[in-house]
């Protein structure tokens, strides 16, 4: 079980009316989200609800059009010439892994550190191999990802992105993508992150995870947020009907 | 199975003594129609010649190094700028995909007899160009608009996760092209280059109407002076063979490389 986080902690990320449109699709509508630092939100909703859109307008993999998205306090606007700066700070975990195919897992999470961060090579192999243990993986170090299993991949990937030490850590829908055996171990390598403190933002379906882990839960449903509570009212008191039907077909 | 087998290479080895069988009647036709006399003991002369125990090339093979030289430049600078095009093609800036979209057209529909005689007789006295230079250059300029096609269809071949996972651990966009997406890109633009160099090769004969004394031009003038038409085009031809096909061998080595070594990353 994971602590609860003090509500006067300074906020991490903090979302004002954001907007988005894809055309004529308005796949955002007026969000508002905060999340304070060492928080974790779990943020679910059928597919098509706009989960993605919205943790990838905040790593700024996606340009939002209306509203402001703040994180630590700073606007993304005064990053819009260099979101790299943003990325350097907030780490992402993709649905698909997204591992380098033509680099070991090793030199995986290297090349953040080296090129973004310019750790000298030593000291960026001393970091990935710290954070593949901590996702008890440490073994694989020397493989290409197309050798490892999806679970052992997606555990990479969150080693990845540590590596990076960011102050906030975005899952796009993290375990969708894995057999059903293979979920297990990626959710323990999340709450062991939890358990440090890590703030952090999950789209999921896993509501077992939030139940555990969630200091809160965000339900979406067509590019709005419908309902937000901590997981004891989620789950067991929802306020709006949408929430509830979509509990019952998942529950 | 291996008898079935045995048949279909005889079926297919009647076939080519048919087809060389025919061409050679053809030949013989052309030749005695028109009284040819061949002299076939006088062409190695003209490829190279033996001056007290020293070889020197002869106009054919002299001819061979000025082909080599305009398509070996050609090639390194048509590489470069394609890329080049390629990249300002997929920039965000509007201008830059309309100029690289703009170039790649007007290049592509100009038959490459018209840009040469343009870059010589127009392009080439503003910079006080000569023929080697306009040659080279304007042979670049129409190979490099089919590398940039090369490049942006290896470039958008990797998967789009690819540079977004890139992105996500910090990487300015030109980072994420040199470490993520080029790498991979590499197996998926080779093949076609290598096919782009065989080209540039044989188009390179164009030149020989601004006067360049390459392979093409030096048979003509062999010609010219030995009426040994049949004997010099079939060698021309030939070289050019030579040179294009190992260039090919090399590109089927260079994928099978690339298959090898990704499919033993995949089982390891």
């Amino acid at each position: 079980m994971v602590d609860a986080v003090s509500p006067d902690r300074p906020l991490a990320v903090e979302l004002r009316g954001v907007c988005k449109w894809y055309d004529e699709f308005q796949a955002l509508k007026d969000i508002d989200l905060q999340v304070r630092q060492g928080e974790r939100t779990v943020v679910c909703g059928p597919s098509g609800s706009g989960k993605s859109t919205m943790i990838r307008c905040i790593n700024r993999l996606e340009e939002h059009h209306g509203g402001e998205i703040r994180i630590n306090g700073e606007s993304v606007e005064l990053y819009e010439a260099r979101p790299h700066l943003i990325r350097q700070r907030v780490g992402m975990v993709f649905q698909q892994f997204n591992l380098f195919s033509h680099m070991t897992v090793v030199e995986n999470c290297c090349l953040g550190p080296i090129k973004a961060l310019k750790l000298g090579r030593a000291e960026a192999r001393e970091r990935a191999m710290h954070y593949l243990e901590k996702v008890r993986i440490p073994e694989q170090a020397d493989k290409y990802p197309s050798q490892l299993s999806g679970g052992q991949q997606q555990r990479v990937a969150i080693a990845r992105a540590l590596c990076m030490s960011p102050q906030i850590m975005l899952f796009d829908e993290p375990t969708s993508a894995l057999d059903p055996e293979m979920i297990q171990e990626v959710l323990e390598a999340m709450i062991a992150l939890a358990e440090d403190g890590m703030t952090m933002i999950c789209v999921t379906h896993e509501m077992g995870f939030a139940r555990t882990v969630a200091d809160s839960v965000v339900f979406m449903d067509r590019g709005e947020i419908v309902e937000q509570a901590p997981p004891s009212e989620f789950f067991t008191a929802p306020r709006s009907e949408r929430t509830r039907a979509f509990l019952d077909k998942i529950l | 199975m291996r008898q079935k087998n045995r048949s279909r290479y005889l079926g297919d080895l009647l076939i080519y003594l048919a087809i060389i069988g025919a061409a050679l009647w053809g030949l013989r036709i052309a030749t005695t129609a028109q009284a040819y006399n061949w002299q076939w003991y006088n062409v190695p002369q003209y490829l190279y010649k033996i001056h007290e125990g020293v070889v020197y090339p002869g106009p054919l093979l002299r001819g061979l190094i000025t082909t080599m030289q305009i398509s070996a430049g050609a090639m390194v600078i048509a590489a470069v700028l394609g890329l080049l095009v390629a990249v300002l093609g997929m920039s965000g800036s509007r201008v830059g995909r309309i100029l690289a979209r703009g170039y790649i057209e007007v290049v592509r529909n100009i038959p490459i007899l018209v840009l040469l005689f343009l870059f010589y007789f127009v392009v080439a006295p503003i910079f006080g160009l000569g023929r080697f230079a306009s040659g080279m250059l304007t042979l670049a300029l129409y190979e490099a608009a089919f590398a940039a096609e090369i490049y942006r269809a290896g470039i958008e071949g990797v998967p789009r996760g690819q540079r977004e996972a890139a992105a996500a651990v910090g990487l300015t966009r030109a980072q994420q092209m040199r470490y993520v997406v080029l790498p991979q890109s590499i197996p998926l633009i080779l093949p076609p280059m290598t096919n782009l160099a065989i080209n540039l090769i044989k188009h390179s004969a164009i030149v020989s109407v601004i006067a360049i004394f390459d392979l093409a031009n030096e048979g003509r003038n062999v010609i010219s002076e030995t009426f040994m038409v049949f004997e010099v085009w079939f060698t021309v031809a030939l070289v050019y063979l030579v040179i294009t096909t190992a260039l090919s061998f090399l590109a089927t080595g260079l994928e099978r490389r690339f298959a090898r070594s990704r499919a033993s990353a995949r089982a390891r």
